[in-house]
Parts: C-alpha cells; sequence; structure tokens
C-alpha cells in the first residue's frame, strides 16, 4: 500500500507541470488582448504599452511561464491586473466557500441518490423503482440555472423564508450562513444525486445477480445484512470513483449557481477572470482545482482498498 | 435525538429565523458587475464609478442638466488665452486618513494620474502641461493648447483627490486601502462579493451624509439582481433590464429611476481602418446611405426594448443641448434605399455585422438584419465575446460592428477619439481633414456658442461621410425601495449618495 501511495504521489509533480503547461499555452489561444480589455473605455495606446510591460505580456511565451511558474514555487502566484489583488489572497478567500459548497451539495447528493439507487435497485421493476427512477430523470434534465430562480422566486420573494444571496462566512454567523447556502446546496446536490442514484441502481443490480449474493442468500442470511454487508460494499468502488470525480468538479466552481446565488466561490471568480483575460488568476484557479483533483483521485484509490479487501492483496 | 427530529429542527431554525434586516440607515446597492480596481488612477470600469461616488470626492461636479458645480473647487476661471484653469479650494477639507487637503495635494494628484504606471487617466489629462501652487487654498493648472473639455475631465476620475501620504506609502497597491475625501471611507472589501463603506465623520459636508453604511454587493444577472431586491436583500440596484420596468411598475414596494444616457449604441463602419474596408458598404458613401436609410431606428427601440429607449442620429442625444438640430434623424425610406443600391451598382450587398455576445447586440443585429433585408442588404451575424470583439475592431478586422459607449459629460468625450484622423477609438478608420479642422475647433474655445457651431459641422460631415451610424440613447434604469428618499437620476448614470435616506 505505502509503496503504492509512493509511486503515485511521484506522479503527481509530472501531471501538474504538464496540467499548468497546457493551461499556459491554452489561454495564449483565447483572442482577445489583456491588454488592450484591461485599458478601459479610452484605450491610450501609452496605457497598453504600459499594461504589457507591467505583467510581462510583452516578453516572449516560455519567458513568461518560465516567470509564473517561478513564482508559483516560492508562493507567489502573481497579482490580478483587474483588482491588483495577489492571486493568492484571492485563492484563499474563495477556496473555504468552495469547498464547503461543495461539501454540503455532496451530503445533499449522497443523501438523496445513495438511498434510491440502492433502494430502486432492491425493487426493480416494481413501483418504488419507478418513482425513484422518474425523480432522478427529473433531477438530471431540470437546468440548474431555472431551479435556482425558481427556488429564488418561491422561498425569497414569495414566501421569505430563505435569502435570495448574501454569503455569511460560518464563523461569522453559523445558522446565516446554513441559511445563504440552503438553496444553492440544494440545486447543485440534486443534480449530483440523480447521477448517484443512476449508477449506485446500476452497480447494485449487478452485484445482486452475481454468485455470491445467491450463496449469501441460500445460507439463509438475514436480507438485510446480504444487502448490507455483502452487496452494497462491493457496489460501493464505482459510486467512490463517481464520487471523487464529481466532488472534483464541484471544488472546479459551480459557475452558475455561484452567479445565481452570488456565492463568493472559484466558480465567480474564475468566469469574471476569462472575461478580463485576468491571466494569473485563471491559472492560479487551475492550479488549485487541478491539484484537488489529483489528490481526489488518490484518495478515491485509497479507499478501494478500504472498502474492498480484494484490492488489498493485489 | 433522533436524526429525524433533528433534521426537523435544523430546517425549522432555517426557515424561521427571520432574514436580519441589516441596521437601520444602511443601504445595500446591487451592482451589475465587481468593480476593478479602486484607485481613481487606475480604474477603468463603469462600474467602479459607481463605488467612487461615495468614496472620492472630485474638483468639480455635475448637475442633472450636466452643467458644472463647485465640489472640492469652489470657483473658477479660465485666463484670457484659455491657456490655464485657475481654481480656489474648499478649506477644511480632510482625507480619510487625517491628512489636509490642499492645492499641494491637488498638484500631486494630478500628477499622479500623469505619471502612475498603467495609468488610465494619462489620456484625459494629455492636454495638462504643468500645476502650480499660488497659495495653500489656490491652484493653476497649465494646458499646452487650449482644452475646452478639461472642466468636464475634473468632474469624473481625472478629477477624484487621494490622500498623497496614502499614495506614496501604498503606491499601486493604494487600491487595497484607498484614502481619498469622500462622505464614505472603505471598511472592507471580498472580491466579487461586497464593498463595504461607512460614513466618514470628518466629511466636509457630513450634515447632508444621512445613510451609515452602504453595502455594494455584485450580481451580474439583471433578473437575479431584481429577485433580490424583491425579496428584500437589496434596498437598490443599478442597470435594471428594460425588459423588467412594467414589473417594477406594477410592484407598490419598489420605484423606478431613469434618466437618457451620455452615451449611444451604435454601427461603427470600416471605411478605411483595414483592407476589409473594401466592401461596398466601406467604400461607397452611397451604400452606407442605403444601409442608414434601410434602418427604421423607432421600430428597433420598440422591438428590442419596449419602446422604452431614446432612437437618436448623433453622439449625443436628441434632448441634449448640445444636438445639432440642423442634422435630423431621417425617417426610414426602403424605396430610396434600393434606388441608391442600384446607382452604387451593387443591388444585393453582402454586409458582415460583428455584435458581441451581449444579449442587447444580438437583438439588435437581428433586427437590423430583417429591416437591411428589405432594401436587399445580406446581412451576416459574426458574434464575439466582447473582449475578442474589441481586438478585432483595434486591428481592423471587421465590416460593421455594433458598439455602446458610456458617454462623457463634455460631448467631446463622445467624438473626438473616434472620428479624428488616427485617434485610439477610431475604429472606422476616417481620415477627413475638414472634420479634423471642426473637432479642433470645438476644442479651442471655451465659447459655447463657438463650441456648438464646430459640432454641427462635425455633424454635417459624420450624416455624409456615416464612419458611424447612431442607432439610439438607453435609459439608465435604477429600481429602489420606496422607503428610499432623496434619490436624483444623473445623466451620468451615478449615483449622488448626499441627502439619500432610508
Amino acid at each position: 500500500m505505502l509503496t503504492f501511495l509512493a509511486r503515485r504521489l511521484l506522479i503527481v509533480l509530472p501531471t501538474l507541470l504538464f496540467v499548468s503547461i497546457i493551461i499556459f499555452g491554452l489561454q495564449q489561444l483565447l483572442p482577445g488582448d489583456p491588454a488592450i480589455a484591461m485599458a478601459g473605455e479610452e484605450r491610450d495606446p501609452q496605457t497598453i504599452a504600459e499594461i504589457r510591460a507591467k505583467y510581462n505580456l510583452d516578453k516572449p511565451l516560455p519567458v513568461q511561464y518560465a516567470l509564473w511558474a517561478g513564482g508559483v514555487l516560492r508562493g507567489d502566484l502573481g497579482i490580478s491586473i483587474r483588482i491588483q489583488k495577489p492571486v493568492t489572497e484571492l485563492l484563499l478567500e474563495k477556496l473555504p466557500v468552495t469547498l464547503e459548497l461543495a461539501v454540503l451539495a455532496m451530503l445533499v447528493a449522497l443523501a438523496i441518490g445513495l438511498p434510491a439507487g440502492v433502494i430502486s435497485a432492491i425493487y426493480n421493476g416494481r413501483w418504488p423503482d419507478y418513482v425513484a427512477n422518474v425523480v432522478g430523470l427529473w433531477g438530471l434534465s431540470t437546468p440548474n440555472f431555472w431551479l435556482g430562480i425558481m427556488m429564488i422566486l418561491f422561498f425569497s420573494v414569495n414566501l421569505g423564508w430563505l435569502p435570495a444571496s448574501g454569503y455569511v462566512p460560518p464563523g461569522e454567523d453559523l445558522l446565516e450562513n446554513l441559511r445563504a447556502m440552503a438553496m444553492p446546496a440544494f440545486v447543485l446536490g440534486t443534480g449530483i444525486a440523480a447521477v448517484f442514484m443512476r449508477h449506485t441502481r446500476s452497480a447494485m443490480l449487478q452485484v445482486l445477480s452475481s454468485d455470491y449474493i445467491r450463496t449469501a442468500r441460500a445460507k439463509g442470511l438475514a436480507e438485510r445484512v446480504v444487502i448490507g454487508k455483502h452487496a452494497m460494499r462491493n457496489a460501493a468502488v464505482p459510486v467512490i470513483t463517481l464520487g471523487a470525480l464529481e466532488f472534483g468538479q464541484l471544488l472546479g466552481g459551480a459557475v452558475l449557481t455561484e452567479q445565481i446565488f452570488s456565492i463568493p466561490g472559484f466558480g465567480k471568480l474564475i468566469v469574471d477572470a476569462v472575461f478580463n483575460r485576468d491571466y494569473a488568476v485563471v491559472q492560479g484557479v487551475v492550479l488549485v482545482t487541478a491539484t484537488a483533483y489529483i489528490l481526489l483521485n488518490l484518495l478515491a484509490d485509497v479507499a478501494y482498498f478500504l472498502v474492498n479487501p480484494k484490492l488489498r492483496a493485489a | 435525538m433522533s436524526l429525524r427530529k433533528l433534521t426537523l429542527l435544523t430546517l425549522s431554525a432555517l426557515t424561521l429565523a427571520a432574514t436580519a434586516p441589516a441596521g437601520a440607515q444602511t443601504l445595500r446597492f446591487g451592482l451589475a458587475e465587481d468593480p476593478d480596481a479602486l484607485d481613481p488612477t487606475l480604474a477603468r470600469t463603469f462600474v467602479g464609478r459607481v463605488v467612487f461616488m461615495a468614496l472620492c470626492d472630485k474638483l468639480v461636479d455635475i448637475a442633472p442638466d450636466m452643467k458644472i458645480v463647485p465640489q472640492l473647487a469652489t470657483e473658477w476661471s479660465w485666463s484670457a488665452d484659455s491657456k490655464s484653469l485657475t481654481m480656489k479650494l474648499r478649506p477644511g477639507v480632510t482625507f480619510h486618513d487625517g491628512e489636509k487637503f490642499d492645492a499641494e495635494a491637488v498638484k500631486y494628484n494630478i500628477e499622479r494620474h500623469k505619471t502612475l504606471q498603467g495609468s488610465q487617466r494619462r489620456g484625459e489629462l494629455s492636454a495638462v502641461s504643468t500645476v502650480d501652487v499660488v497659495d495653500p487654498l489656490t491652484v493653476r493648472i497649465n494646458v499646452s493648447a487650449p482644452f475646452a473639455p478639461l472642466l468636464a475631465t475634473l468632474s469624473d476620475r481625472a478629477g477624484m483627490m487621494v490622500s498623497p501620504k496614502a499614495a506614496k506609502e501604498l503606491g499601486d497597491k493604494f487600491a487595497t486601502k484607498p484614502a481619498c475625501s469622500g462622505p464614505f471611507r472603505l471598511v472592507e472589501r471580498v472580491a466579487q462579493d461586497r464593498i463595504v463603506l461607512e460614513r466618514f465623520d470628518g466629511y466636509w459636508n457630513r450634515p447632508q451624509i444621512h445613510l451609515q453604511r452602504i453595502e455594494f454587493r455584485p450580481f451580474t444577472d439583471a433578473s437575479v439582481r431584481l429577485a433580490n431586491l424583491r425579496a428584500g436583500q437589496l434596498d437598490m440596484l443599478e442597470r435594471l433590464a428594460a425588459t423588467d420596468i412594467a414589473e417594477v411598475r406594477r410592484d407598490n414596494r419598489l420605484r423606478l429611476g431613469n434618466i437618457v444616457e451620455q452615451g449611444y449604441q451604435g454601427i461603427t463602419l470600416n471605411v478605411g481602418k483595414s483592407d476589409r474596408a473594401k466592401t461596398p458598404l466601406g467604400s461607397n458613401p452611397k451604400v452606407r446611405e442605403a444601409f442608414d436609410l434601410a434602418i427604421d431606428r423607432e421600430a428597433l427601440v420598440q422591438v428590442v426594448f419596449n419602446g422604452e429607449f431614446q432612437p437618436g442620429n448623433q453622439w449625443v442625444a436628441p434632448t441634449n443641448p448640445n444636438y445639432a438640430k440642423s442634422v435630423p434623424m431621417r425617417k426610414r425610406d426602403v424605396a430610396r434605399a434600393k434606388a441608391l443600391l442600384a446607382e452604387a451598382g451593387a443591388p444585393n450587398p453582402v454586409v458582415n455585422l460583428l455584435t458581441p455576445t451581449t444579449s442587447d447586440a444580438q437583438s439588435i443585429a437581428q433586427v437590423i438584419q430583417a429591416m437591411a433585408k428589405e432594401a436587399g442588404f445580406d446581412v451576416r451575424i459574426q458574434a464575439a465575446e466582447f473582449a475578442t470583439s474589441l481586438t478585432m475592431a483595434d486591428k481592423g478586422d471587421f465590416e460593421a460592428y455594433i458598439l455602446a459607449w458610456s458617454g462623457r459629460t463634455d460631448p467631446d468625450g463622445n467624438i473626438f477619439s473616434f472620428v479624428g484622423c488616427k485617434q485610439p477609438l477610431n475604429y472606422a478608420g476616417i481620415c477627413n481633414p475638414a472634420l479634423d479642422a471642426a473637432l479642433n475647433d470645438s476644442r479651442t474655445t471655451n465659447d459655447v456658442a463657438a463650441r456648438r457651431k464646430a459640432w454641427e459641422q462635425v455633424a454635417t460631415i459624420v450624416a455624409t461621410e456615416r464612419p458611424i451610424l447612431y442607432l439610439y440613447h438607453r435609459k439608465w434604469l435604477w429600481a429602489y425601495n420606496a422607503k428610499l428618499q432623496g434619490f436624483k437620476e444623473y445623466p451620468d448614470g451615478l449615483i449622488r449618495f448626499t441627502d439619500m435616506k432610508l
């Protein structure tokens, strides 16, 4: 297990290097000139030239990359051209928000998706299965944007129960924080819950039709034990993989949901940065997200070992 | 406690805790974007100017009728040769960091605007050569050649004064802790989330400031912004969508504010910027006239904006005192347009129309496409994301480009740089000596009548050459809580927080 972990960790560094080069290169393909985008309405030629010089935009691409990568190694991700703030500070401000939203959305997704998947597998072809499928399909096909606006109109404008926006850090006021996060977490969570439900269902169906389940039942084990101990643990492996991927995606920022509920996380940050050609911010967000993605996949691998003893021997 | 009970309890706690109302006299303001750097020298966005109105006072301000009125300067006069502007300064003004405001501070600020690396004010102040401190409360601004728009320029960011001490200490990080002399000072800023300001008790006009705090929060989507106002999360919002006007009028808890903007929406035509001007449209004024005559501006505004905006044909609105009445808007005339195209030998010219991907610009493009088709034009819409479209326009990689201009108090800011030969905003690529002469005449005198005469000449040439087809003037639209008092509309789209009360 340790050698496996060490081997996986070794791959992380070259992967990150590769990702950062790709991002740097892709960004240059964006057609808008950052200096022109930053030069305000008047676009004074001298101002444009100064912005190019100040942010090294006039240097050859490899030099720009080297300067940026050198900074990253020293823990300096550069400065946001748009708001004149160090990117590291911006990221530290947004990361906890995005992380909280991701965790809450994941909890909603798991709380709905797993039981629904298991139940619909057990009652395969009977009415609970159909209900779960219909609800799941609804969750998959409802756009977050629409659901978000509808929830704001219903719960905030009409009923006045939940705030339409206004993120409060949990350290300041936990209750207000949860009230502000309830709708965005639900909107994000239901979409993912549907995916979970479908995957859990098919994994469970596959496991339930396998020989060892038949054996377990034949031994006269209680159905609860068969399902809980034998079936669910084996069905968990694909679901864990999926969970890690979905969580990684959430960390990239839930762009639309954050816009609707005005949650100041990575999603809002990166959209603004891309439209304003604020390169340093885009690179910073992508670097952090990519790192998180890689680490999550690593964690998923570790989790396989824990749930499935067969893999431990390998 | 069972999980079920716990869940129920949590849910009821979440929903029942009443939305805590922000303290009395806190104005919660919904912005359409997150502002950029809060440094008047480096700032470049409109939305930043909304925040600056609370944060930083200027040498002069404008009245709702666009006349220049005192702010930090109490009176001013031009020298006989129009080459220096002497200003008397308001006594007893302090910056947020406790420093005194005086003539030295004015000199420092104008020099900072002119020299700080990456300054966005350099172009606006390029006419200024030197600044003399006459006495502690008198300053003389010298220009290299007479430059009439200077006063109006000083009513915006170029006239904003920051504490020299703070600016020297913080350098280009000034935006993190801006110390100006406005009625409110910065408490905190969380990017993309909120900008919180608090009343500055040392303000020179303190008795007329009733609000205690202002919280600016960005909401990019206009309908989300309005939903937050209706849900009580906001007290006021800017840039209401024209399509939501009816909804606000129906709601008796809300009020609507509106005024015609200083800017315009138009189509810039490539008439000489690059090789792409070598089309029937770019090379033949008759084809441009036909294109112009094919457009029904009234109908355009009716279809896309429910008739809420004002049709126009110049760089200022017909209601503006500087509008040239001798160059009126022409009615749509499809028959004449067809005849002109036949004369030009191009009965079915292709026009590639570049539009930014904002929904307004897209709708305009589609309506124009349909209208022009009736005259024989084959308009092909090419949508590009805003920053991309700007770069394309800058390179001359377009034939026709839908572009809005936010407008300036002095009409010079709406026209000079756009049609003056080789000026930075001259995307059309027009170079016309008679036009340049008229433009220069409008700058070198401070006499209003003489300036209007020069603009009339400009309007006549622009209406013949058509480097830009002006379409309409938007309205600034605000929606706010009916409890809010003392709000007045200004054509620059900015808010004066003085006298406002909740």
